[in-house]
């Protein structure tokens, strides 16, 4: 049947032409919808830049200023559009730029397709200028990588990494390609996107018996809890999955990742898992009977200690990758599957109930959340400034209408706790890696992804410095990105735990930062630096009213820490509210 | 759960770059490959790894599906030395001189199956195929009549109750698979799905 398609299909192929292996890479792209790149040049990646110039009015090249920045714009894009970045790098440095990008995609699941030059052919191996072995470098980090050194192959390759990067559980691919095959000219004989590859199966087949086995389990339950992660989003599954709490009553906590797959005010979302979450999610994941994990993996953030973890619950794990089931939680029943399919066949089977008392639980859990943790930070009775305020007036201006893409630090968690979302793909965040620096050149990415929304970057005086390059990106192609330091004049994170568990022994966490608004004036966006209360909301609204990219600086109480916390090394049910219980 | 030998088998594409990509999943995770064989298999265009680890149970599973995930894996199966047939290939290399003298020798060669590859003046290469202990033995053996070079391959092993990969392969062909195709048979087989 194979090869009557195949000479089917060279039947109808029209005339051919002779390319070049850029021109393949470009019309590759052009073909799989591709409108936005994030690169930088170099010399092993110069034949598709030289194609570039012919093809710019039909792909936008956004030139960042350092790699890592080009793929973490790419991971944003990819984030908040559901389609799959690009990113262009030259050999060598250039690519080794990309690695901490290609890790955080990978353990994010974020489709991304990055094309690096590599030098010629015939200097494999001979230590050439700007050579590197990056296939062997991103082995680790990419779903799938690929090294070309004949165009012939490039409009194949192209389509298979388009098809896994984006297909089953997304992820990042580097097609990596020998300078003569960019310039070797080959009988280019037109595009094929491809739908299959032999070997690889990116949905795992659904099998109705565990669907049915895992109804049973549900309809039994008296105390049964979902928690979810980013599976729902990626699997565009969000309406499935309400549909499936909805009907089952039952109450749901997302994963930082997860987070925005169904409205954060949504009554049956009791909030979010794992170190920095809610109270009630994690000390009533040790009273559930049932407990249905949907397209998440059980972080050690989100489990704590794992023989704490659960142990009274009979688990139901739904996953798209059979390599997640019973790899930290073991599980009761398994569902293998797309979510997108095997939510609608679970709803159709689970009784439509209510969990009245079962859900006051979680309320009288976020009660005693509220008054110890929530309301000091949401409204402190002294004049330092909280994050939490921050976040708490964005959310009375944005009315839950914006993506807000955070760094990694106490900035983050703070965000994730409060944020409001009435969409989903609206919370971009470092989720697994825990990349600082991520967050700026994520917003600029997600901008490309989501013109038409309001974009705000949320970054820490730490992580602000790691990519602040970044900010020539925005000066040079005006993306219009809100930009949000929370200053604490320290690295937050590593000092509340240096504090708690390190008995006060501030160790090189006292960072000196320059002077952001100054900075950005460099780079030509406005901003301004707020310290006073009575200041702040109309510095957050001047940044979300201006069309150009803006800069709020703001000065927040330096020694502040997040709070719950599940301290590592201990169960979810021993998450702590304040200082006095660590 | 006890650490013991498993041999994984592993059915892939023919691709630059894969061995790498399997060994990394057992190094990432600190696990010391006791034999890594590479060879084609029963099918055309189908090649086959054949991993020799000492892990519990639990670990090998996880590490099949590890392997599996890489795109141009075809199918990782695990298994205890109960369920293959496996074979290990030893060369010898032993003065000549010596072995023609000694009567003992030779009796010893027959007992242990060994074969004469080579015979020159100066040296002789023996083959032995066997299991380890087996091959381990004869090095004892040989060891105070000069034994000048010792190599062993690593492990190949069929699989006593497969049915090969033709059949499965073509399943694996069609883009919707059907029910045929199950996606890993030891879920089933041992009762992994609904144990706690």
């Amino acid at each position: 049947m194979d090869t009557l398609e195949l000479t089917k299909k060279e039947k109808t192929a029209t005339a051919t032409e002779n390319i070049s292996g850029s021109v393949a890479v470009l019309r590759a792209l052009i073909a799989e919808n591709v409108e936005t790149i994030f690169g930088y040049p170099g010399g092993a990646i110069m034949p598709i830049y030289d194609a570039l110039y012919d093809y710019h009015d039909k792909l936008k090249h956004i030139l960042v200023r350092h790699e890592q920045g080009a793929i973490h714009a790419a991971q944003g894009f990819a984030r908040v559009s559901g389609r799959t970045g690009v990113v262009f790098a030259t050999s060598g440095p250039g690519a080794t730029n990309l690695v901490t990008g290609l890790a955080d995609a990978m353990i994010d699941s974020t489709p991304v397709v990055c094309i690096t030059g590599q030098v010629f052919a015939h200097l494999l191996g001979t230590d050439a200028f700007q050579e590197t072995d990056v296939i062997n470098i991103t082995t680790p980090v990419t779903k799938w990588n690929y090294q070309v050194t004949d165009a012939n192959e490039i409009p194949h390759v192209l389509a298979k990494a388009f098809y896994i990067a984006g297909s089953g559980r997304p992820g990042p691919v580097v097609i990596d390609i020998t300078k003569n095959a960019q310039l070797q000219l080959f009988e280019f004989k037109g595009y094929e996107k491809c739908e299959h590859i032999r070997s690889y199966r990116p949905k795992p087949i659904v099998r109705k018996e565990y669907i049915e086995k895992a109804a049973q389990l549900i309809n039994e339950a008296e105390r049964p809890f979902v928690i979810f992660g980013q599976g729902v989003i990626l699997g565009k599954a969000e309406k499935e999955f309400q549909k499936f709490i909805e009907k089952s009553g039952i109450p749901a906590a997302w994963t930082i990742m997860g987070m925005s797959a169904i409205p954060t005010d949504h009554p049956l979302g009791v909030g979010m898992l794992g170190m920095h979450g809610n109270y009630g999610p994690n000390v009533l994941t040790n009273e559930c009977d049932v407990l249905i994990a949907v397209g998440m993996r059980f972080d050690d953030r989100v489990t704590g200690r794992l023989d704490k973890y659960a142990k009274q619950a009979k688990v139901i794990h739904l996953d798209i990758d059979p390599a997640e089931i019973d790899k930290n939680v073991k599980t009761t029943v398994s569902v293998w599957g797309d979510c997108k399919e095997t939510l609608p066949l679970l709803t159709e089977l689970v009784e439509q109930k209510v969990y009245p008392q079962w859900l006051q639980k979680f309320k009288d859990c976020m009660e005693k959340e509220e008054v110890k943790c929530i309301k000091p930070e949401l409204t402190p009775n002294n004049e330092v400034l909280t994050m939490g305020e921050v976040i708490d007036i964005l959310n009375r201006l944005t009315k839950g209408e914006a993506v807000i893409v955070t760094d990694v630090g106490q900035h983050q968690m703070v965000a994730c706790r409060y944020a409001k979302y009435n969409n989903s793909k609206s919370n971009i965040t470092s989720g697994g890696l825990g990349t600082m620096g991520y967050a700026l050149p994520a917003a600029i990415g997600a901008y490309y992804g989501a013109p038409d929304r309001p974009i705000i970057a949320i970054i820490g005086d730490g992580g602000m410095q790691m990519t602040i390059q970044e900010l020539g990106t925005i000066m040079q192609f005006k993306p219009n990105v809100n930009i949000i330091i929370l200053n604490n004049n320290f690295l937050g994170m590593v000092r509340q735990w240096q504090e708690l568990f390190h008995q006060h022994r501030y160790s090189f966490v006292d960072i000196q930062s320059p002077d952001f608004v100054q900075v950005a004036k460099g780079y030509g966006i406005e901003g301004r630096s707020v310290c006073k209360r009575d200041e702040l909301k109309n510095a957050l609204s001047e940044m979300l009213n201006s069309k150009d990219s803006y800069l709020v600086e703001v000065m927040v109480g330096k020694e502040n820490n997040v709070f719950p916390m599940v301290p590592q090394g201990r169960g979810v049910a021993e998450i702590v509210l304040g200082k006095d219980e660590v | 759960m006890t650490k013991q030998e498993y041999t994984i088998t592993v059915y892939t594409e023919n691709q630059i770059g894969l061995l790498n990509r399997i060994a990394i999943i057992f190094s990432r995770r600190k696990i010391n490959v006791e034999s890594l064989n590479t060879s084609p298999s029963e099918v055309d265009s189908v090649h086959r790894f054949t991993i020799v680890i000492n892990e519990t149970e639990d670990v090998v599973r996880k590490l099949c599906r590890q392997i599996e995930k890489q795109v141009e894996v075809l199918k990782a199966y695990y298994n205890t030395n109960e369920e293959i047939v496996w074979q290990e290939l030893a060369l010898y290399k032993v003065p000549t001189d010596i072995i023609a003298e000694e009567v003992k020798v030779e009796r010893l060669l027959r007992q242990y199956g060994a074969k004469a590859v080579v015979i020159r003046k100066d040296y002789t290469v023996f083959e032995v195929a066997g299991h380890r202990e087996e091959t381990d033995t004869l090095i004892k053996v040989l060891e105070p009549y000069g034994l000048i070079e010792f190599v062993r391959s690593a492990r190949v092993a069929i699989i006593k109750n497969s049915d090969g990969f033709h059949k499965k392969l073509k399943s694996f062909e069609y883009k919707e698979p059907g029910e045929e195709v199950v996606e890993n048979e030891y879920l089933s087989e041992n009762e992994k799905v609904f144990s706690m």
